[in-house]
């Protein structure tokens, strides 16, 4: 099984931070899982131009890939302007419609405040519906009180992050049980 | 006849082809893929095999990415007018967005004159664009150099002096552009997704349509025909003069679940290579129902739902790819002759009109 986990922003830290903490809990407890964190600050990630993923080049082409390739996302984000960040945006734009069929998908959310807790429910979940995501229905939000010094410093944050990749991986392994029980081929 | 123009005979029944995209996949059965020199030798070889089958139709297409070995589809083509010769041949497709219609022309005139008037031409965009950038082309002008290149090829077909000028090439003064085909004209298609937007276009332009279709029900891609045609009716072209043709995936076995079983790692696989994405399972189950446009399944089944697909379209011709994602080619040779011996015989039978039947 692979999971991808993304950092979905090239601004700040705090969804790193938070991506980390998910990414070791997820190490430590599934050390049979290949894992990947893509932080999109790493990368330069062209604009998406309506072609073929396979038709990018370089880092566009590597991070797409890697995408395509996984069997679970954890999808790291922060809130930009009430909503998700341009980034993570071109990386949905950059794949197939379908791209997250038969992939299970959760999500991480920083900000700095409680006013935005609404905005995945509202703006990210319908776009990974739309692509064809499983997604697991409870996401972490972890506000700016929550952090200090590039740390999580709320234990409930950090239950919550373990039961959230407890899910993402059990829905994987669930998912993909059903659909080879399913089908002879 | 009212489709003589297109070379079609609707009295004799639906026109049955296969087609390759000229992939060059591993069999994912043996993780092996045979060299692009072997796979060529092959395509050949299921060309012949095709026309002594009795098929009517036999085409290959145009592909610049990995994964793929004819790139240069109309060698390809004019190797196979010359190993046969009786059944027709074409491209599918050939991509007049970025090459020279002139050329293509000159090209496809002349295989039409090696096999003696069999050759016909089917233009698509590319689904993938990777040629763009190997051929020197702009991939912003995608749908502006597929217009304006295939607005001069049909020009070009009709008119022996041409006279043209546009964005993309050199203007055309008093040019004659030769050999010119058998008959004067050589059929010319444009390719369509499963979508009504470029159905339309080809409508408009009273332009013979190829739609090609991957899977979901029959009646989902009824509605691009009905808009085809609707769209020829406005743009003043009869369209019970316009043929119709379809192209998507066939491979038949003893029974409708080996048949789905055994093809199931070529499509995914070949798929995901070739198109980034693998395909769904569960639509790939659905494929065993009448109703779906999967021409997968045991030689009844296959029977039953080409009948229901023409009944539904009334279409011309239907093409079969029955090699994608490396099928080992004495699969492919079962195929051709399944569909040989009891598919096409039945086909036949039901589509071909009876003595004095004006329908």
């Amino acid at each position: 099984m692979k999971i991808v986990g993304i950092s979905g922003s090239i601004v700040g830290s705090k969804t790193r931070t938070a991506m980390d903490v998910t990414i070791k809990i997820l190490k430590e407890k599934y050390p049979h899982i290949d894992v990947t964190l893509l932080d999109l600050a790493d990368f330069q990630i062209q604009f998406s131009d309506g072609r073929n993923y396979l038709d990018y080049e370089g880092d566009t082409k590597y991070v797409a890939q890697t995408v395509m390739d996984a069997d679970a996302l954890i999808l790291g984000t922060p809130i930009f302007q009430a909503s998700i960040p341009a980034t993570l945006k071109n990386i949905f734009d950059l794949l197939p419609e379908k791209a997250f069929q038969d992939k299970v998908v959760s999500m991480v959310v920083t900000a700095g405040s409680a006013k935005h807790f609404l905005i995945p429910e509202q703006q990210l979940k319908p776009i990974l519906s739309y692509m064809k995501a499983q997604i697991v229905q409870t996401y972490v939000y972890i506000e700016e009180k929550d952090f200090f010094r590039k740390a999580i410093v709320n234990d409930d944050i950090l239950f919550r992050l373990e039961r959230l990749v407890e899910d993402t991986v059990m829905l994987t392994e669930t998912f993909a049980k059903i659909r080879e029980a399913a089908y002879d081929f | 006849m009212m489709m003589k123009k297109y070379r079609l005979d609707p009295a004799k029944g639906l026109e049955f082809g296969l087609y390759t995209l000229g992939d060059h996949l591993a069999n994912p059965y043996t993780g092996d893929r045979i060299s692009a020199q072997k796979r060529l030798q092959e395509i050949i070889e299921m060309a012949k095999l095709a026309e002594q089958a009795g098929l009517d139709f036999f085409s290959v297409g145009e592909s610049h990415q990995e994964y793929f070995a004819t790139q240069a589809h109309s060698v390809v083509l004019a190797a196979i007018a010359q190993a046969t010769s009786k059944i027709k041949i074409g491209s599918s497709s050939t991509i007049i967005s970025t090459s020279d219609p002139v050329r293509v022309y000159e090209d496809f005139a002349t295989i039409d004159l090696i096999s003696d008037g069999r050759c016909e031409i089917i233009c698509g965009r590319a689904s993938r664009v990777g040629l763009f950038e190997l051929l020197g082309y702009n991939l912003r002008d995608y749908e502006e150099l597929f217009e304006e290149k295939f607005d001069l090829l049909l020009k070009i077909n009709e008119e022996e002096v041409i006279n043209w000028s546009g964005e993309f090439r050199a203007p055309l003064k008093n040019a004659k552009v030769i050999p010119r085909p058998k008959n004067g004209y050589l059929p010319i298609w444009r390719a369509v997704g499963g979508t009504p937007a470029s159905a339309i276009k080809a409508g408009y332009a009273g332009v013979p349509m190829f739609m090609a279709h991957l899977g979901g029900p029959a009646s989902v891609f009824k509605r691009t025909i009905d808009a085809y045609r609707e769209a020829a009716r406005e743009g003043g072209h009869d369209p019970s003069k316009l043929p119709v043709a379809t192209a998507g995936f066939f491979y038949v076995a003893e029974t409708t679940q080996e048949a789905l079983k055994e093809y199931y790692p070529h499509i995914n696989e070949g798929m995901k290579r070739t198109n980034g994405r693998g395909f769904p399972k569960q639509l790939w189950a659905q494929g065993a129902d009448t109703r779906s446009i999967m021409n997968v399944g045991s030689p009844q089944q296959i029977i039953e739902k080409i009948l229901y697909q023409h009944e539904m379209f009334g279409h011309q011709r239907y093409i079969a790819q029955l090699d994608f994602g490396g099928v080992p080619f004495d699969k492919i040779r079962k195929n051709i002759e399944i569909i040989g011996t009891e598919i096409l015989p039945a086909i036949r039978k039901y589509t071909a009109k009876k003595e004095g039947e004006t329908k």
